[in-house]
């Protein structure tokens, strides 16, 4: 039942209360959206998901461990993956090698064998060369052919977002977080992304938890929504139901006097 | 024609019959060019490849991680230092006292690496500074490494004389062939490294370490570990140094030792293998060779030489060399940021599109 869960979860910085006592639980295979308004404390949520902030309270579990205070590294290697609202990629690599780096927790390869890569039988070129098929797979999937060679820093921002979503991708993760995939895409771009995202819930056997400003979107996708502003929960349902709520209607659209 | 039928081609080392051939051309001439080399320039080889291990070796930790070291002086001369007075002192092989030497070289690199996860930029370049200045330092106060009068370095014997078996090498042409193979291994070994998990976990940490993390890397074991592989590089290059010289005190390995090393490494390229080869072959060509002797080149010579008397330095040429490297590296900076291997690039996608 309790498949990934955030307890109580608390962090400030300075007198500042980014996310105070948030709770949540997420199905197995289900697409999970936190929606609220710029500064509302949703990136924050990710980040202390993914290790990156240490949150001052509260849990989060996934399949029953605790995932606060583990460095990013170690709650990578539980099977959590994410992407950037304001894209961090490799950028001085090409897309190929963002990809492989994803592939980084299931590779082997160390100095000494990295070092001796003397022909195509050696450990390190065959580990290499499976590890390419996979992200070939990949690069497929997310239609990435043209750009395959071409070195981060030169591609547009759209591209870019793909290829952030391809390196988590490539970590085979169990728990997926999106950050505002959508950000600076096109419609045409949008839709894409869109089945995507709902290809991926149903070929990578992952739960997705996304964050997003693109209501359309965000209604079509979503099996959960999470509604959040000042850091504090609004209300948490299906879409119809956060969509007619009230206090998410004030948290967008401001009151009426 | 460019078509790729295999993964296998992405990481090969030849990826054309055209760089194959290069390669096996290049080959024969370095190993038949002390043939006919003369004895002078094959003695200058010897160093140019003894700073391409360690340019290449540094800028994996430079160029590829995005740490600053200005403490490679002192990770050349534990190599240098512990080769020689592990041969000579306990009788141990050349190949095993070589690598025992680049191995402490490396553990010293991985202490180094420890601070550096907490610095960064400037800070880092001091700590390693003083890195540099305080093993030469710690050396030079040790009878044991033979303090300030020096260290004479023992024959050159690739056999092992426990068993009997004795090879020494006496000659630089001799030498030439020892270092020339260690050289290649070592490129080789580098570009293998870049281009496989280890070498992209460098990159990783220097385009964005958060990314980097949250994709499993441990910033912690990879930081460490990029300073232990250079110094590793840098104690191997040490190691076959001392040979080359046959006498060295702690004063060979001063601070503008690890500064020259950096300087190649940006005048060559950041980041890339080739890079690391051209900045060592330039810098080590225009320092030991044609900027010691621009006092005899026709006219051009002589006006250096006056210029330099009356404004820079009351003994002729001697600081020649530093304010002219100092030019070259300001230079680089300024006009191609790639250095020589931005250049390369340039002219070869010039004669690939040639004549358009």
């Amino acid at each position: 039942m309790d498949y990934f869960k955030v307890e109580d979860l608390c962090i400030s910085f300075g007198g500042l209360k980014a996310v105070n006592n948030v709770a949540f639980n997420v199905e197995k295979n289900s697409i999970f959206s936190i929606i609220g308004p710029n500064g509302s404390g949703k990136t924050t949520i990710f980040n202390m998901i993914s290790g990156i902030y240490k949150p001052d309270l509260g849990r989060i579990v996934f399949a029953g461990e605790n995932l606060v205070g583990l460095t990013p590294d170690r709650i990578a290697r539980r099977g959590v993956a994410r992407t950037f609202q304001n894209i961090e990629l490799f950028s001085n690599a090409t897309v190929m090698d963002n990809l492989l780096l994803g592939r980084h927790i299931h590779m082997k390869t160390g100095v000494f064998t990295g070092a001796f890569l003397w022909g195509r039988g050696s450990r390190a070129a065959r580990e290499e060369i499976r590890n390419r098929e996979i992200v070939e797979g990949i690069i497929d999937f997310l239609d990435l052919q043209s750009v395959r060679n071409h070195f981060v820093a030169s591609l547009p921002y759209g591209k870019r977002k793909l290829v952030e979503v391809g390196r988590a991708l490539a970590v085979e993760p169990k728990i997926l977080l999106l950050d505002e995939p959508s950000a600076g895409m096109n419609t045409e771009e949008k839709q894409d992304l869109n089945i995507w995202i709902k290809d991926i819930q149903a070929e990578c056997d992952v739960t997705i938890l996304l964050i997003e400003h693109d209501m359309n979107m965000i209604m079509g996708i979503s099996d959960r929504i999470f509604a959040i502003n000042h850091g504090e929960k609004i209300m948490e349902g299906l879409p119809q139901e956060v969509q007619s709520h009230p206090e998410v209607i004030k948290a967008y659209l401001g009151e009426e006097r | 024609m460019d078509m790729k039928r295999d993964y296998y081609e992405d990481i090969r080392l030849f990826n054309s019959g055209v760089v194959l051939f290069w390669t096996v051309a290049l080959m024969l001439v370095l190993f038949t060019l002390p043939l006919y080399a003369p004895n002078y320039y094959v003695y200058l080889l010897n160093i140019i490849m003894v700073h391409i291990i360690l340019a290449v070796g540094l800028n994996i930790l430079v160029g590829s991680t995005g740490q600053i070291s200005l403490g490679h002086a002192g990770f050349f001369a534990i190599g240098a230092y512990g080769t020689a007075l592990l041969m000579a002192k306990l009788q141990i092989p050349f190949v095993v006292a070589l690598l025992a030497a680049a191995f402490i070289a490396a553990f010293f690199g991985f202490i180094l690496g420890l601070p550096a996860l907490r610095l960064e930029g400037p800070y880092l370049a001091i700590a390693s500074l003083g890195f540099g200045l305080t093993i030469t330092h710690i050396i030079g106060g040790v009878d044991l490494f033979g303090g300030r009068m020096g260290v004479k370095v023992p024959p050159l014997d690739l056999g092992i004389s426990q068993l009997g078996v004795s090879w020494v090498l006496k000659t630089d042409f001799q030498k030439y062939y020892l270092i020339l193979i260690i050289t290649i291994l070592m490129v080789v070994g580098a570009r293998n490294i870049l281009k496989t998990r280890v070498g992209r976990s460098f990159v990783a940490i220097r385009d964005s370490d958060i990314a980097a993390e949250v994709i499993g890397v441990n910033l912690t074991i990879y930081k460490t570990l990029a300073f232990a592989v250079s110094a590793f590089y840098a104690g191997i290059a040490g190691g076959l140094f001392g040979f080359i010289l046959g006498f060295f005190d702690p004063f060979t390995f001063n601070m503008i030792l690890s500064i020259i090393f950096l300087v190649m490494v940006v005048v060559g390229g950041l980041g890339t293998v080739s890079g690391g080869i051209m900045g060592a072959c330039l810098i080590t060509y225009l320092q030991y060779d044609l900027l010691k002797n621009i006092g005899e080149v026709p006219y051009f010579g002589a006006f250096m030489v006056t210029i330099s008397q009356l404004w820079f330095t009351t003994v002729g040429l001697e600081n020649f060399s530093s304010m002219a490297i100092g030019l070259i590296m300001i230079g680089i900076i300024i006009f191609e940021p790639l250095g020589m291997f931005g250049i390369w690039i340039r002219m070869k996608k010039y004669w690939m599109t040639w004549p358009f």
